[in-house]
């Protein structure tokens, strides 16, 4: 390995020098009435550009200020305190605390993943196991797989005719290929020694299943499931701003509904956060089932 | 009758050409005694791994049969566990689980206790005690295969089938494991039948040596007598008159099934019929004796 020194010093340095420069770039210079008639002054005031102080000099009008330009990091942080303040506040039908959003997504996320993974594995060992099948199953696999889940969305909505439903089937259909494919494949390219030593064994179908063939294939299996981890995060939250489904992928549209563009950036960095919980979690079940060789 | 007996099979496998098929090899009769060490040599290719899977009952013979103990066989069975070349043990478990999984299947009445004892002997027996709940990645190859050799002794089989066993282990280790399975089979005296292309190996080990031609349609062509007593060790096998005899012998015949000359045919062999009973080389007779 190349290099010393501690990366997190680094990490955080690049962080610093980014928000640096974000504020800079971000700045913008006070109000300056020089060149300005009092009438001029008069008719910004009131299209409420800028507002009259008690002592009679002008500024900028704070509340236009937030949709002009990208806010800076200062404007974010202030968002995001006051929406973490809150976050578990219901405020209305459609105005739901950050915390709340949070959970909506994940158990969406994690309905649709759960269910996706199970029926994916299930079909996958079936169609590993058969070689026969699995040639007859996989041109339709193939052509299945590509297609965006997202363009399943108006057929499923019409189909089930219920978006919080939609919403699950689209992670579901984003996280079914990947772990079926990679499944059978595991399954089928399973070590020859492995069945042989079980069918010496002369081990039932279901300690065979669950002794040897589900454990030999599962790091082949994980590493599908880690794709469709990845395809299912990334569909969630198109789905839920479609779908005008409360979520954090919600948030980012509603925020921009506001033209808050501080929310939008606060719930891009939710959904962020929120992916790497996901997923340091996702490790954890993975490194617990692989094995080496 | 012999305690196991291989009744003129043959193997055919479909041509890659799609037409027709290839004979791998033809008319192969072998009769092992109880409690007998047979092994089979011959080059790579020649189908003696296909020989020794037909027995486990892994792969189908295209004609002949397979009679264990006055009963023919139809597929793998807990009577004949094979000790494979890839060690096959499952990464996934621990050295304790692998070995428990064959014991738990071949005594599927007894309780955890007893399970976990017999594991125990087995892994002591290998010398492996203290390594039981280390996965197989944590091993040498020796090792490995000395959890294998565990693992196929604890369930007592009828017969052990060793396909090229300590291959894939380097030169110094597989002395030691050689001796090892010398000592287990002498308390065992378990029938053995295995399958190599060390020919230092087979003298060491076997009372028999079958030698297999190269195929395709290759044929058991000799058997040769190890006419050295037991017990034997590497050290001193090495002294006794009949050592190079017979390891020359099964040298000379390997060189000479290698080399083929122009029309296929091979060069110098005895060119005896296909289906003849094999040539029985005795140095103790002192003479090639047709059986």
């Amino acid at each position: 390995m190349v290099g010393k020194g501690n990366p997190w010093v680094i990490s955080g340095f690049l962080l610093v020098v980014f928000l640096l420069a974000w504020h800079l770039f971000t700045l913008r210079p006070s109000f300056d009435p020089r060149g300005l008639t009092e009438e001029q002054l008069q008719l910004m005031e009131f299209n409420g550009d800028i507002i009259r102080l008690e002592d009679g000099t002008y500024v900028w009008n704070p509340d236009k200020e937030k949709v002009k330009g990208i806010p800076g990091p200062l404007a974010v942080l202030e968002k995001a305190r006051t929406e973490l303040a809150e976050a578990f506040v219901k405020k209305g039908t459609n105005d739901h605390g950050i915390g709340y959003l949070v959970i909506y997504t994940v158990s969406r996320f994690a309905g649709g993943f759960l269910a996706a993974s199970v029926v994916a594995i299930v079909l996958g060992v079936v169609l590993g196991l058969n070689r026969v099948l699995f040639r007859a199953i996989n041109p339709y696999i193939q052509i299945l797989k590509p297609i965006s889940p997202l363009a399943w969305m108006p057929l499923l909505l019409y189909t089930v005719k219920d978006p919080k439903w939609t919403a699950v089937l689209v992670v579901f259909m984003a996280s079914l290929w990947p772990t079926l494919a990679t499944t059978a494949f595991g399954v089928n390219s399973l070590k020859k020694e492995y069945l042989h030593v079980a069918a010496i064994l002369q081990l039932s179908w279901f300690k065979r299943l669950f002794k040897v063939i589900l454990p030999g294939a599962a790091p082949t299996i994980v590493n599908g499931l880690r794709i469709s981890f990845g395809s299912a995060l990334v569909a969630v939250v198109p789905a839920e701003m479609l779908l005008g489904e409360l979520g954090v992928g919600y948030l980012s549209w509603i925020e921009w509904n506001n033209l808050d563009i501080a929310g939008v950036i606060f719930a891009i960095l939710v959904v962020g956060v929120v992916g790497v919980i996901l997923d340091s979690g996702f490790n954890k079940l993975a490194g617990s089932v692989t094995y080496q060789e | 009758m012999a305690f196991l007996e291989v009744d003129h099979v043959s193997k055919y496998f479909p041509s890659p050409s799609g037409i027709g098929q290839v004979c791998i090899f033809k008319d192969v009769t072998i009769r092992v005694e109880k409690g007998e060490f047979v092994t089979v040599i011959g080059h790579s290719g020649c189908g003696k791994s296909t020989l020794l899977n037909i027995i486990a009952g892994l792969e189908p013979m295209t004609e002949g049969g397979v009679i264990l103990n006055g009963k023919e066989i139809s597929g793998p069975g807990l009577d004949r566990m094979v000790v494979f070349q890839s060690f096959a043990l499952m990464p996934w478990m621990t050295v304790f689980d692998n070995i428990a999984l064959a014991v738990r299947s071949a005594y599927p009445e007894w309780d955890r206790g007893r399970v976990a004892a017999h594991v125990r002997k087995y892994v002591a027996l290998v010398g492996l005690t203290g390594a039981e709940n280390k996965k197989p990645a944590a091993l040498s190859g020796g090792m490995k295969q000395r959890v294998g050799l565990a693992r196929a002794f604890s369930i007592e089989p009828k017969v052990l089938l060793l396909d090229e066993p300590f291959a894939q282990i380097d030169a110094l280790t597989r002395g030691v494991i050689q001796e090892e399975l010398i000592q287990m089979w002498n308390a065992t005296r378990n029938t053995v039948f295995m399958v190599t292309h060390d020919v230092d190996e087979a003298i060491l080990l076997s009372d028999r040596i079958m030698l297999m031609t190269n195929g395709p349609a290759s044929r058991i062509a000799e058997i040769v007598d190890v006419t050295i007593p037991r017990p034997r060790a590497r050290s001193t096998i090495i002294e006794h008159p009949h050592y190079y005899k017979i390891r020359n012998h099964i040298i000379h015949f390997l060189v000479r099934h290698a080399a083929r000359g122009p029309d296929g045919r091979e060069e110098g062999s005895l060119d005896r019929a296909a289906g003849a009973e094999p040539l029985v080389v005795n140095f103790e007779k002192d003479s090639l004796v047709l059986r």
